[in-house]
C-alpha cells in the first residue's frame, strides 16, 4: 500500500511547484472577478448592487491565494503518490466524445457507450469488444427505463429511433 | 400538543399506499446506489435527484427521506466489507468494522450497525419533530441580517473550523462562492460571470456540480491511482445475528452515539465526522475491552453508526427550519427542495406542513424498513460490491452523465460537468475538501441577497449587521470559529508530530 513511487511531484520539504500553480489560478479567478464586476454598469439604489460581492469575493481569493502560496513554498502542501496520467486522458476522452456525439445528435445510447467503453479501459480493461456490448446493452436498458418509463426525455439519435 | 398532531397527521400523509412504495423505492435504491464503493450519501442523493423529476414534490420528498437514509446505511456496509468509507463520517464504522469482518465477524457489526442506524435514526427523528417547531418561532423573528450573520457561522465551520487545513478549506468555500456568482442577478437582473455564454444566465446547476465533483471527480481519481489501491472483500461469514454478549456491548454505544451525534448535526456545525470520532474515542476510553479495540470491538461500530445517523437526522434541523445546509449531503437535499421551488425555512412550515410533516414521518418509516430491508438482504448488497471495478465507475460515470443530460442535454452543461470533474480530481488530489464547494455553491446566492435585503433597508448602513443582536452575536461566533484553528495551530503540530 505504502509503495514510495518517484512521481513528478516533489515529495521533499520544499517548494511545492504544483502549490504555486494553485495560487496563480487562484489569483487569475480573484482578477478575472474584479474585471468581470467592472463590466456591471453601476445601479443606483440602496445598500450594495451587484457589482460589490464579486470584489469581495475576490479580495479573499486573492488573501487564500496568498495563504495557498505560502504553503507551498514552505513546502505544507500534503504528500501526494504518483498519477497514471492515461488513465485519467481515457476519462476525460470518454467525456469528450460524450460531448461531441451529444452535441451532433448522436443520441443517448451512442454517447454513454463511448464513455462506458473509454471509462472501463482506463480502469485496465482490454477487451474492447465485450465492454463495448455490456456498455451497449445497458445504456439501451437504462434509455427504456428512463425515457420510455420514467418519460425523462433523453436525446435521441439514430439508434433510439429504432427502439 | 401541536407536535403531536402535526406528526400524527404526517404520518397519515406517509402511510397511504403510493408514499409508502415510495419511500421502499427510496430505502432501496439509497442502499443499492450507497453500497457501491466510493459513493457517499451525497453523491447517491445527487445521482438519484432525476429519477424523483416526474414524481410531485411529496412524493419525491418521501423517496428523499428513503434515499438519504438508504444511502448512509449502504455507506457503512461498504466500509464494513471493503474498508473503503464512502466519507469521513464511515471512517470510524471502517475502523473497528472491517477488523470484525476480518475476523470472520461481520454478520453482527453488519447487525449491530443497522440496528444501531434504526435506534440512532429513530431518537434523532423524534427530536427533530421536536426541535423543530421551536426553531421555526425562534427563526422567524430572524430578519435578513440575522440570515446572513448565521450563514457566516456556517461557511466558517463548514470550512474551516473543524477540516485539516482552514486555508484549504477556505479556499475550497470560495470556490463555491464564486461558482454561485455566475448567472443572472435576482435583484437587479444583470448578468455576472455568464461571458455572454446564455447557458450560464442560469447559474451552475447544483447537482452538475455534485456529481462532477463527487463521482466524475472520484471516477478520475480513483483511476489515476489504480496501481496503488488493492480492495479486498470480506466475505460475510458465519451468523448474522449479535449474541446475547453482542447486544449487551452494543445498546449503550448506541444510545451515547445518538446523543453525540443528534446535537451537534442540528447545530450548523457541519458534517458528521466530528460526532462519530468523539463517539469511538468515547467507546475506547469507556469499553470493558480496551485490547480488542483496533482489532475488532462491536463498541467501536456499534457507536459511530449511531453517531453518524442521528447526526444525519439532526443536519434536517437547520435545514428544514433555517434552510441551512450544513453538509453536501443536506445540500443535496435543499437541490431537491429546490427544483420544486420549495424554500425550507420557517416559511415552509406554515405554508405546507403537509410536506413537512409527512417528509419527517417518513424519516421514521424510511428508517423502519431499512431494519426490515437490509439484513435479509445483505448478500444482495454483497454481489454489488463484487462488480469488477472497470464496469462499476464506467457505469457510475454512464449514470452520472445521465441525469445532466436529462436535465440540460446541451454541450456547454456537459462541459461543466466534466470541468468541475477535472475540478474534483485535483482537489482531491492536493487535498481540498470537496463539501464547502457545494456549500459555497448553495448558500452564497441566499446569504448575498440577505445582506442585500439587510443593506437595503437601513439605507445602506453596515451597522445594521451590529445593531440586531442575533446577528452581532452570530457574527463573534463566526469570527472565533474562523481564528479558532489558527490559534490552535500549534497544538495541532504538536499533535502531527507525534504520529
Amino acid at each position: 500500500m505504502t509503495t514510495e513511487s518517484a512521481g513528478t511531484e516533489t515529495r521533499a520539504r520544499g517548494i511545492d511547484k504544483a502549490g504555486i500553480v494553485i495560487a496563480a489560478l487562484l489569483a487569475a479567478v480573484a482578477l478575472v472577478l474584479v474585471y468581470d464586476a467592472n463590466q456591471i454598469p453601476a445601479t443606483t439604489m440602496y445598500g450594495m448592487g451587484p457589482q460589490v460581492m464579486p470584489v469581495v469575493i475576490a479580495i479573499g481569493l486573492g488573501i487564500l491565494a496568498l495563504a495557498n502560496l505560502i504553503d507551498a513554498i514552505r513546502g505544507n502542501l500534503p504528500a501526494r503518490e504518483s498519477a497514471d496520467p492515461i488513465a485519467v486522458l481515457l476519462i476525460l476522452v470518454g467525456m469528450g466524445l460524450l460531448i461531441a456525439i451529444i452535441g451532433f445528435g448522436g443520441g443517448f445510447i451512442l454517447a454513454t457507450t463511448a464513455l462506458f467503453v473509454t471509462t472501463s479501459a482506463a480502469f485496465g480493461r482490454r477487451a474492447f469488444a465485450t465492454d463495448l456490448l455490456i456498455g451497449a446493452v445497458l445504456t439501451t436498458l437504462i434509455y427504456m427505463a428512463f425515457d420510455r418509463l420514467l418519460t425523462l426525455s433523453l436525446p435521441a439519435g439514430p439508434l433510439e429511433r429504432l427502439l | 400538543m401541536d407536535t403531536f398532531a402535526a406528526l400524527a397527521h404526517g404520518m397519515a400523509i406517509a402511510v397511504q399506499p403510493m408514499n409508502l412504495l415510495y419511500a421502499l423505492i427510496g430505502v432501496f435504491l439509497g442502499t443499492a446506489v450507497g453500497v457501491l464503493p466510493g459513493i457517499g450519501p451525497a453523491l447517491t442523493v445527487a445521482l438519484l435527484l432525476p429519477v424523483t423529476y416526474k414524481l410531485d414534490p411529496g412524493g419525491s420528498l418521501i423517496m428523499f427521506a428513503g434515499i438519504y437514509y438508504g444511502g448512509m446505511y449502504g455507506g457503512s456496509t461498504t466500509a464494513i466489507l471493503i474498508n473503503t468509507p464512502g466519507e469521513s463520517a464511515s471512517m470510524a464504522t471502517a475502523l473497528e468494522g472491517n477488523k470484525m469482518a476480518k475476523a470472520g465477524r461481520g454478520g453482527p457489526a453488519l447487525a449491530t450497525s443497522a440496528i444501531g442506524s434504526f435506534v440512532a435514526g429513530t431518537i434523532a427523528t423524534i427530536g427533530l419533530a421536536f426541535l423543530s417547531p421551536y426553531l421555526v418561532d425562534i427563526a422567524v423573528r430572524f430578519g435578513p441580517e440575522d440570515y446572513f450573520a448565521l450563514m457566516c457561522v456556517a461557511f466558517i465551520t463548514v470550512s474551516a473550523t473543524f477540516g485539516d487545513s482552514p486555508i484549504r478549506g477556505l479556499t475550497s468555500l470560495f470556490i463555491g462562492l464564486v461558482l454561485g456568482l455566475v448567472g443572472i442577478d435576482k435583484l437587479t437582473g444583470q448578468a455576472r460571470l455568464a461571458f455572454g455564454v446564455p447557458e450560464l444566465l442560469d447559474g451552475v446547476e447544483v447537482t452538475t456540480l455534485a456529481v462532477g465533483l463527487f463521482a466524475v471527480g472520484e471516477a478520475l481519481y480513483v483511476a489515476s491511482r489504480r496501481h496503488h489501491t488493492e480492495e479486498k472483500i470480506e466475505a460475510v461469514k458465519g451468523s448474522l445475528w449479535m449474541t446475547r454478549e453482542d447486544w449487551r456491548r452494543s445498546w449503550k454505544p448506541w444510545l451515547r452515539g445518538t446523543m453525540f451525534g443528534f446535537p451537534i448535526g442540528a447545530l450548523p456545525a457541519g458534517g458528521a465526522e466530528i460526532p462519530t470520532f468523539l463517539s469511538y474515542s468515547t467507546e475506547r476510553r469507556l469499553t470493558k475491552y480496551p485490547d480488542e479495540f483496533g482489532k475488532g470491538a462491536i463498541e467501536g461500530v456499534a457507536g459511530p453508526e449511531a453517531a453518524n445517523n442521528a447526526s444525519a437526522a439532526g443536519t434536517l434541523v437547520p435545514l428544514l427550519t433555517l434552510g441551512l445546509p450544513t453538509s453536501a449531503t443536506a445540500a443535496m437535499m435543499l437541490a431537491g427542495f429546490q427544483q420544486y421551488g420549495l424554500n425550507p425555512g420557517p416559511l415552509l412550515f406554515a405554508e405546507r406542513p403537509d410536506l413537512v410533516w409527512g417528509l419527517i414521518a417518513s424519516l421514521f418509516i424510511a428508517n423502519t424498513m431499512l431494519l426490515v430491508l437490509n439484513l435479509p438482504l445483505v448478500g444482495l448488497w454483497v454481489r454489488l460490491l463484487k462488480i469488477p471495478t472497470p464496469w462499476l465507475y464506467a457505469g457510475i460515470l454512464v449514470f452520472a452523465t445521465m441525469g445532466t443530460i436529462a436535465a440540460k442535454p446541451s454541450v456547454v452543461e456537459l462541459s461543466m460537468l466534466a470541468g468541475f470533474g477535472v475540478l474534483g480530481f485535483l482537489m482531491r488530489r492536493f487535498d481540498f475538501p470537496i463539501a464547502p464547494v457545494v456549500v459555497g455553491l448553495i448558500l452564497g446566492p441566499i446569504a448575498e441577497s440577505q445582506l442585500r435585503r439587510a443593506l437595503a433597508i437601513s439605507l445602506g448602513d453596515p451597522m445594521t449587521l451590529l445593531q440586531s443582536p442575533i446577528s452581532a452575536t452570530l457574527l463573534v461566533v463566526a469570527l472565533i470559529a474562523l481564528i479558532a484553528p489558527f490559534i490552535l495551530k500549534g497544538l495541532g503540530r504538536f499533535k502531527a508530530n507525534e504520529d
